[in-house]
């Protein structure tokens, strides 16, 4: 370690990169965010409390953290599916397939919103056939699990794909060898090698769902209690100048978010450190 | 059998596996399907409204002056965003992958704060330093300078909800590389900036790319962030997403989907150079 530090300082630049890299995350990150608690900090606790549980805001939390739970939830066994798929079988069309799962990366949220909302509203695409058997999908919280589920594909098919790439397979043939059935084989195998990727891309899925905005705002519907998520909440109070209480109700959500990132990393640091170990 | 050669073995326990071939023929309909429904009818659905009138109502919705007052906007707000983040990124993993300091997990965690906050909060944040009410509110004011509302707004929301973009690319590639090239570059005499243009950057030029790549595609579709700091002045503050907004809440449909088939278009171009740097770098 000794030896690594001061080979490390034969090489230039670390002051003025490390300097830089400071000033521009404190004048572009670290300042606003503090800005951000600092604005909600000017009310007096009990008014605090009373904006961020008012009936209307823990309606939206609620709504939120349900529709991003259940879109993730989704996207942990289709994109798992997905995942084994394209990792373990050959057919044509691969390719394109595999590309297109970052499509909701790279697709503007607006433009998926207002096509998704389009698609299955209840003359839409898809949404007629739903509206035949008495479905509503847009304007309702359905729509915006639907929203939540398009923007969250990549992230579990994207962390599961090097893990099973990586998986020897090795071992699932001596388990079959032993007479292992495949079902055991996945059970047994394959799924405690992938789980703790499914479990980072169910975590980046939700956390990026809670602070969805764009794709959901179109196919939400927005009526206050039953279809308006945080993000829009923030808005609205916005635009009616409260701008302590968008900043009270963003500090929540932040919190939230920051608290889910800190245990992602810390899941993935700890399972980092048990494949170095072994 | 028993004198299979360890690496022949896969194929050979696959073909001989029955029920293996059954969930096979079962499985990849499902995620195919699956794709299809939630990725690509969307993606037709675009193209397919957008030239539902005609293809003359098409092109006049692209160019109407609002919407190439949108595209302008849009392309200069990617023209600052990428250089300014693009050298930030570069510097902070040269500082993070080539140095050995204390709290470097804490910095990596701190970089990665914009993908952890909303898009809304990003452009709240900004709103709160810089709108009528907020912290420089009043200093702007009476020097008339117009942050919020304004194009440099929307520069800042965007820098912000794309700022992690390319450092997080160069990371592990540079980690990875380890300094023992820039080492012997330095001893051989080389100055800083000769290191880095002859060496460094060399190695790290694909990486590079795939986040500029993905930094780009973020900056010209960011909606959230930029919809809070706009202000929605048609022809003036107004994005391309923004007017596709816009044209969608007047329900002039066609027009908002022509619009947004560029952006769609976008992203297919982003898909394609993305999946061309990735082949690059396998080819390495």
């Amino acid at each position: 370690m000794a030896d690594k530090r001061k080979q490390h300082h034969v090489l230039p630049g670390f002051g003025l990169s490390m300097g830089y890299t400071l000033i521009y995350l404190s004048l572009i990150i670290l300042i606003p965010i503090a800005v951000l608690f600092l604005k909600a900090s000017t009310i007096s606790l009990a008014e605090f409390w009373e904006t961020v549980t008012e009936a209307r805001v823990v309606a939206s939390y609620k709504l939120t953290i349900y529709t991003s739970f259940i879109a993730a939830f989704v996207n942990a066994i289709f994109g798992t599916l997905i995942a084994w798929v394209l990792v373990r079988y050959d057919f044509y069309g691969k390719r394109i397939i595999d590309a297109l799962v970052d499509l909701p990366f790279a697709l503007p949220t607006a433009v998926a919103g207002i096509a998704l909302t389009t698609i299955y509203a209840p003359n839409g695409w898809i949404g007629q056939y739903f509206e035949s058997i008495g479905i509503k999908v847009a304007y309702t919280p359905l729509g915006i699990m639907i929203a939540l589920t398009f923007i969250g594909l990549p992230f579990v098919v994207r962390s599961v794909q090097p893990v099973l790439q990586d998986l020897d397979q090795q071992y699932e043939e001596a388990a079959a060898t032993l007479g292992a059935n495949p079902l055991q084989i996945f059970a047994k195998i394959i799924f405690p090698a992938i789980f703790p990727a499914i479990l980072t891309g169910f975590a980046l899925a939700f956390a990026r769902a809670l602070g969805e905005y764009g794709s959901v705002v179109f196919i939400s519907g927005n009526m206050p209690m039953k279809t308006e998520i945080v993000p829009l909440l923030i808005i609205t109070k916005l635009e009616q100048f409260n701008y302590a209480g968008a900043a009270a109700i963003a500090v929540v959500m932040l919190v939230f978010s920051f608290v889910l990132l800190f245990l992602i990393n810390f899941w993935q640091w700890k399972t980092n450190k048990k494949y170095q170990v072994s | 059998m028993i004198v299979r050669n360890t690496t022949l073995h896969a194929r050979n326990v696959k073909t001989t596996f029955r029920p293996e071939l059954l969930t096979k023929w079962l499985l990849i309909p499902v995620a195919t399907g699956f794709l299809g429904i939630f990725i690509v009818v969307p993606l037709i659905a675009v193209f397919s409204e957008a030239l539902n009138k005609g293809i003359q109502l098409y092109f006049a919705a692209l160019t109407e002056p609002d919407a190439l007052s949108a595209i302008k906007l849009t392309l200069i707000t990617a023209a600052i965003t990428i250089p300014v983040n693009t050298i930030f990124g570069v510097f902070a993993a040269w500082a993070i992958s080539k140095f050995e300091f204390r709290g470097k997990n804490i910095l990596i965690t701190l970089i990665d704060i914009p993908f952890a906050v909303s898009p809304v909060i990003a452009g709240l944040v900004f709103v709160l330093l810089f709108g009528s009410q907020g912290l420089f509110g009043p200093i702007l004011e009476a020097n008339n300078i117009k942050i919020i509302f304004g194009i440099p707004g929307i520069i800042l929301a965007t820098i912000f909800v794309t700022f992690p973009f390319v450092v997080r690319e160069l990371l592990p590639i540079m980690q990875e590389q380890g300094t023992e090239e820039e080492q012997a570059a330095i001893t051989l005499g080389a100055n800083g900036w000769q290191m880095f243009f002859r060496v460094t950057l060399p190695n790290i030029k694909w990486g590079l790319l795939y986040g500029v790549i993905l930094c780009n595609a973020r900056a010209m579709g960011e909606f959230g962030a930029v919809s809070v700091v706009s202000g929605h002045i048609r022809g003036l503050t107004n994005t391309i997403p923004l007017h596709v907004e816009i044209l969608y809440n007047e329900y002039n449909f066609s027009a908002a989907f022509a619009v947004a088939s560029l952006l769609a278009m976008l992203a297919l171009l982003t898909l394609i150079l993305k999946s061309f740097v990735e082949w690059k770098t396998k080819k390495h």
